[in-house]
């Protein structure tokens, strides 16, 4: 079968890209850092009102700013992100023609209606009702048809990769196995196929509610469901961003996977068990069996937070064993002495994988756990958490592979590469200080979703001690800093786009070239011999281990001085 | 080769693993099941497990509940009558109502001893947020949480709602006072 369509090697990566797939990883990537400017305007006010002593926005700005900030970042941004990645996933790697480029521009043009419309609807007021909407405090229903508009976008996104992933396969393509990195996509895909379905459950319902068709949405059931739709879509972005991590690791160092074995069956566990984990976000809740917190919080989401732990030794140790091959082998550390630091794809990442598995990954676990979620539950721990994962892993992963795209993609030359090179420095180290701080303040008991801590007008204020002003006050700062970072990108990003200068697309031909098979190379594995090829990440891998021990004991202690509760 | 291109060898589930692997795998699995383990014996043996007793109730019940609560071992009130403090004797059951935007009423408790406080909200979802103990739970509408507490110490603790329940958010604070 003959398709018209062309097919360009970008002459800089080797990377093939069909002309369809290209336009709409454009659009996507375009759409998505359009939010996170506006995502990134908004937390300005977010972060300048929480900051006590500039406590700058009204409370109604506030909450309303504070929705918006949430869902754009959140949802528009990432998801548009990742459906860029997703056909790079298939059809770039895999050299095929897309499936159905007319549905997918459809798809596209779902997405970005529905978040236009709920982006209306929350600036227009009285849909300030917080990313979660928890029933029964009610939005416009155009925020949750906003919301139902893009999913189904996304939905049929996610099946036009499937599609391709056929053509790739009844086109012959490529031979063998799909690659890694694709096979993580692959992951992420079918977790979200699962968290859309979730969210139509309750969305549907509830938008039903805010017309009048039906009259009431019981608030418990919509808090588990929601959280099936809200807790896998953060296992979405973990197995995107883990794939972007195996695919800088291969771009910028051909590393190869220690074993695919290892990390494709820490890919299959997250598809098996990390939907079972939404029972995290109700472990403060009425009316849920402790059987069913454990089960789900623990045992299921432990073989998760496994597969994570894995993630995290094989990443490192792939670069590790390409660095050596390379001569690097001094020591435990040369390897990483002499990575590319000035690389912002790899600095970017780097900084990522440490920053998601200390602060993002054992505070996740730490408040996943059933009695300890009670010393955190809704304060500001919370959003120190998930700004671990989903800003400093997966936003800051993006960030990294969209270095990469600047030549290869947009086939751009970067402008300023000076300040490129820094802004994972800064956007990543400011965020560690920001998440820190941020948890800090919320062990002291400070609210999330807060607008003044001072109490104002209540008839019988808390005072707050001392250091939580003062660390809130740091959140201020570290939030600054981090928003200039993240204007650092999109200036980088943008300005490349629109006046970096215009780099060779590379041989144009009708037809793909499909990937060559790959000769099998020798084994890395040194097989049952007593030396150990990645001694280096073993050791930060200890260290890690180390750390996340000693902070979950300490969170016992913590707990078992609290009043009783039985 | 690399893992942007398919395996080399076309039956790379038989790879046997690296040491560094298998060693890695072997602990973290070790880890995982000391941290499941951690939470079932807590259950048996530590003090702090969250109750889920919960009941089904609508605001007109749990009012009444409250309101007899009220009228039968209110002790003083506070800020002109508006809270009036509340000291069921241990071991009871006391009721707190959240609602836009307060915690009613006051309750008085004693240091070391044992009650059954039972929460609901009239309208939104609601946070109690027991400072500066920082004990969390989520209240939910139509639902009736019956918390076993019992205070280890004395003084005068505040509960700041933390789940957002509109504008006047910021000026739910409830109070506990402990003997
Ligand atoms: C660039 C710097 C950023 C700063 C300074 C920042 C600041 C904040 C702060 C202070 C809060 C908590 C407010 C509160 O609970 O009272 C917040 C909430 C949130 N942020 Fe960010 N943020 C940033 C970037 C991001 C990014 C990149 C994402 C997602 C990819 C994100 C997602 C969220 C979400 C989902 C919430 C929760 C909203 C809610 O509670 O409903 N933020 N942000
Ligand atoms: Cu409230």
């Amino acid at each position: 079968m003959s398709i018209a369509t062309t097919y360009r090697t970008c002459p800089r990566s080797g990377l093939q890209f069909e002309s369809q797939a290209e336009k709409l990883m454009l659009a996507n990537a375009v759409a998505a850092v359009v939010f996170l400017l506006i995502g990134g305007i908004l937390a300005i006010g977010v972060v300048l009102t929480r900051w006590p002593s500039i406590h700058w926005l009204e409370a109604d700005t506030f909450y309303k700013v504070l929705t918006a900030h949430g869902i754009d970042m959140l949802i528009f941004w990432i998801i548009f992100f990742e459906i860029a990645v997703l056909y790079f996933c298939s059809s770039t790697l895999l050299r095929c023609r897309i499936a159905t480029p007319k549905i997918a521009w459809a798809a596209f043009a779902l997405m970005v209606v529905g978040a236009v419309m709920n982006n209306v609807a929350v600036y227009q007021g009285g849909s300030s009702v917080m990313m979660t909407s928890y029933v029964p405090m009610m939005a416009a229903p155009s925020f949750y048809l906003g919301l139902i508009l893009f999913a189904v976008g996304a939905l049929v996104a996610c099946f036009v990769f499937l599609g391709t992933l056929v053509v790739a396969k009844a086109e012959k393509t490529y031979q063998g196995s799909v690659p890694l990195v694709t096979f993580g996509a692959i992951t992420a895909t079918i977790i979200a196929v699962f968290t859309i379905v979730s969210g139509a459950i309750i969305l549907v319902p509830t938008y039903l509610l805010s017309i009048g068709v039906i009259d009431a949405v019981d608030p418990l059931v919509y808090r588990t469901i929601w959280w099936a739709f809200g807790h896998s879509s953060q296992q979405i972005n973990v197995s995107a961003h883990i794939s972007i991590w195996y695919a800088v690791a291969a771009i910028v160092f051909g590393a190869r996977p220690m074993s695919e074995r290892v990390s494709r069956g820490a890919f299959l566990l997250y598809i098996l068990f990390l939907q079972l984990a939404s029972a995290h976000h109700l472990l403060a809740d009425p009316g849920v069996s402790t059987e069913w917190k454990v089960v789900n919080t623990s045992y299921f989401m432990y073989f998760a937070v496994l597969a994570s732990m894995i993630h995290g030794l094989t990443v490192p140790g792939a670069i590790e064993v390409a660095q050596r091959q390379k001569g690097y082998n001094k020591g435990l550390f040369e390897w990483l002495r002499k990575a590319p630091w000035g690389n912002p794809s790899f600095s970017g990442v780097f900084i990522a994988i440490v920053g998601f598995g200390f602060l993002g990954g054992i505070s996740g676990v730490m408040m996943g756990t059933e009695q300890l979620n009670l010393i955190i539950h809704n304060t500001i721990y919370v959003p120190g958490h998930f700004h671990a994962t989903v800003v400093i892993g997966t936003t800051l992963s993006f960030m990294a592979l969209t270095y990469f795209l600047i030549p290869v993609l947009f086939k751009r030359e970067t402008i300023a590469p000076k300040l490129a090179q820094w802004q994972p420095y800064l956007f990543g180290l400011s965020m560690y200080g920001f998440c820190l701080v941020m948890m800090g303040a919320g062990t002291l008991g400070v609210s999330r979703r807060h607008w003044d801590m001072a109490f104002q007008g209540a008839a019988l204020a808390y005072e707050w001690p001392g250091a939580a002003y003062m660390m809130m006050g740091l959140v201020g700062v570290f939030g600054i800093a981090a928003i200039a970072g993240g204007a650092i990108y999109i200036y980088v990003t943008v300005g490349s786009l629109l006046w970096g200068k215009k780099l060779d697309g590379g041989t144009v031909s009708d037809r793909t070239t499909p990937v060559p098979p790959t000769a099998p190379a020798a084994a890395v594995q040194t097989y049952g011999s007593s030396r150990m090829v990645a001694p280096g990440s073993f050791v930060l891998a200890l260290i890690f281990l180390a750390a996340f021990v000693l902070y979950y004991f300490i969170n016992w202690k913590y707990l078992s001085q609290l009043w009783g509760l039985s | 080769m690399t893992a942007i291109a398919p395996p080399s060898e076309r039956l790379w589930w038989k790879h046997p693993l690296d040491r560094v692997e298998g060693l890695w795998l072997a602990i973290a699995f070790v880890w995982c099941m000391v941290m499941f383990f951690m939470m079932v014996y807590w259950h048996m043996y530590g003090a702090q497990n969250l109750s889920t007793e919960t009941y089904k109730t609508t605001p007109e019940l749990f009012t009444t509940k409250t309101q007899a609560m009220v009228d039968q071992y209110t002790v003083r009130t506070e800020l002109d009558g508006a809270y009036p403090v509340v000291a069921p004797p241990p071991g009871s059951d006391v009721y707190m109502i959240a609602r836009l935007w307060n915690f009613w009423p006051i309750l008085q408790l004693e240091k070391d001893q044992t009650y059954r406080l039972h929460l609901t909200s009239m309208d939104y979802n609601h946070g109690f947020s027991l400072q500066p103990a920082n004990i969390n739970i989520q209240i939910v509408p139509g639902y009736e949480h019956v918390v076993t507490v019992t205070p280890n110490q004395s003084g005068t603790y505040s509960v700041v709602c933390n789940e957002y329940c509109g504008i006047g958010h910021h000026t739910m604070v409830g109070r506990i006072y402990v003997k």
